[in-house]
């Protein structure tokens, strides 16, 4: 009885599960998108003048001409590669100085203090200093945006590192893995999960301290066009940046999420959790 | 053969888990360990298998000290300590990764199969049930094909029926290549059933206190009066090794009564 009455039962909630993830979504859509409306509305019907804070419709005329004339792509361009070899410099570094400070409690001892005690120091409180060092051009911009990245890297790989289980650890010893051998097949997979949360930490910060470097001068990038609009008083044009922010910033965490799905299918989460 | 030659062992905090340890055990025998709580059992599994060393004495098998983790010698844990990023074939193929491929998914399937995990060669670690991932810890410490296989203790977080079936199932693997068993346990009822000879330690420092042979026909009956018997023995040599820590003389019905029930 109870087995054929089963699999009946579990076809319709399937079904209904798929539905549910769609009005999920819809559900979440919904907030931004009657703002949005009710605000075109409001413009459209001259309930307000919209200059201060421009309708959804204006936004997007400002993002289609900023593309059409291949400045919105220059833009992204430009402060992409920023955050690319700010974030590469800080997690090389990062993952490197956090690795040995997890692998060795003598390293810890020596150098973790500082770590932290740089770590306090708010990151653009730097960054005359970078600017003196290494010029207000690219040097100091990425070295910003690499210091930002460079912390939670750090953090987050001792952390791994130091929380390992001893008792898989001893797995290995058991099966005689070698130095190498313990790192590859045993250490690695089992760092990995913190590592991708790091990294996805430390690229939300680079995005952050791309922003604070070109708000303090450039000539070109997404954090340029913030000035520029605010200067010339064309606030669709920031709004227009600050969606490009959003969006880029999605798609490159996107991007490790991705990249790193394929390597921890086996980790135990909750249903729908990557989609964060 | 495996030979233990005056095993002592002393913490770096001063205190000494074990003390003049001289065991011998034939190719193919099952010895079981038994002791209250504290008495070193887990340090002498440690100690045969390399993952520590004593301090005095030495461990040989086949004539040759140990003095780390030997391809011979195998370890189930307590804990099944399955790797959680491997499937379960993978993880029951843990000890083989050297080998040729084919040849090494052959012997993983029929190791899988054997554990009664055939249809769970695919499936994460955490899928399987806690008497399931200690059957794969099994199936990955017998498929190198050890002389020496140590148990630590390796059904006790588990439920007394997957217990009695596991158990079943060990006797069962064992039968096919009859490696050397030594099962840490406090479990007597499991001791017995499963053990040649029984050691009884004894705590502060652990030392053997009492071997006892259990020498009933395969497969057991635990219901019956020779293994009543053996129990009885046990146990009494269990609450002897313990007189030390009693505080009062307790009379010989109490004692009697309450053998093996303090821990």
């Amino acid at each position: 009885m109870t087995s054929t009455a089963e699999p009946a039962a579990v076809q319709p909630r399937k079904s209904k599960a798929g539905l549910g993830r769609f009005v999920r979504w819809g559900l979440g859509l919904l907030l931004p998108l009657v703002v949005a409306v009710g605000w075109e509305a409001a413009v459209r019907l001259h309930w307000s003048d919209g200059r201060l804070v421009p309708p959804p419709s204006v936004i997007v005329a400002t993002f289609m001409a900023l593309a059409k004339t291949g400045e919105l792509q220059r833009h992204v361009l430009v402060t992409t590669g920023r955050v690319a070899v700010g974030f590469g410099l800080g997690v090389i570094a990062g993952t490197m100085v956090g690795a040995l400070a997890g692998y060795s409690s003598l390293t810890r001892r020596l150098i973790d203090p500082t770590m932290q005690a740089l770590r306090a120091i708010p990151s653009i409180a730097w960054v005359p200093l970078f600017v003196l060092w290494f010029g207000i051009f690219e040097g100091s911009k990425i070295t910003l945006i690499a210091v930002g990245v460079f912390f939670p890297v750090y953090l987050g790989v001792m952390g791994a590192v130091l929380s390992v289980d001893r008792k898989i650890v001893e797995v290995g010893r058991a099966f005689r893995l070698s130095g190498f051998q313990m790192v590859r097949r045993i250490l690695l997979p089992a760092v990995l999960p913190h590592y991708v949360i790091a990294l996805r930490s430390g690229l939300g910060l680079g995005w952050m301290f791309v922003v604070a470097a070109e708000l303090l001068g450039a000539s070109e990038g997404l954090g340029y066009l913030l000035v520029d609009g605010q200067q010339l008083g064309k606030p669709s044009q920031i709004v227009a940046a600050i969606v490009a922010f959003a969006i880029i910033g999605k798609i490159t965490d996107w991007i490790i999420v991705l990249m790193s799905a394929p390597f921890l299918r086996w980790e135990d989460r909750a249903p729908g959790s990557m989609e964060a | 053969m495996l030979v233990l030659d005056r095993v002592g062992k002393t913490y770096p905090n001063g205190v000494r888990a074990l003390d003049g340890i001289d065991l011998k055990v034939s190719p193919g025998e099952v010895v079981a360990v038994v002791g209250g709580s504290g008495c070193g059992k887990s340090t002498l599994l440690r100690a045969i298998c390399g993952l520590d060393t004593p301090s005095q004495g030495r461990v040989l098998l086949d004539g040759e000290t140990i003095t780390s983790p030997h391809e011979k010698i195998g370890i189930v844990f307590q804990e099944a300590r399955l790797l959680p990023w491997l499937s379960i074939a993978e993880n029951v193929g843990f000890g083989l990764e050297s080998w040729p491929r084919a040849e090494r998914e052959q012997r993983v399937a029929t190791a899988l199969d054997r554990v009664g995990l055939g249809d769970k060669a695919g499936v994460w670690p955490r899928e399987l049930s806690g008497g399931q991932a200690q059957r794969a810890a099994i199936a990955r410490a017998l498929v190198p094909r050890p002389e020496v296989l140590l148990l630590d203790e390796p059904f006790s977080a588990l439920d007394a029926f997957t217990r009695a079936d596991l158990q079943d199932h060990l006797l069962d693997l064992w039968s096919e290549n009859r490696p050397t068993l030594i099962l840490v346990t406090h479990d007597v009822d499991e001791a017995i059933v499963l053990a040649d000879r029984i050691l009884v330690m004894r705590p502060r420092p652990g030392r053997i206190y009492e071997e006892i042979a259990a020498d009933l026909p395969r497969p057991r009956d635990r219901q019956s009066a020779s293994f009543d018997h053996v129990k009885r023995r046990v146990l009494a040599a269990l609450d002897r090794s313990m007189q030390r820590e009693r505080r009062v003389d307790e009379g010989e019905t109490r004692s009697e009564a309450g053998a093996g029930l303090w821990w």
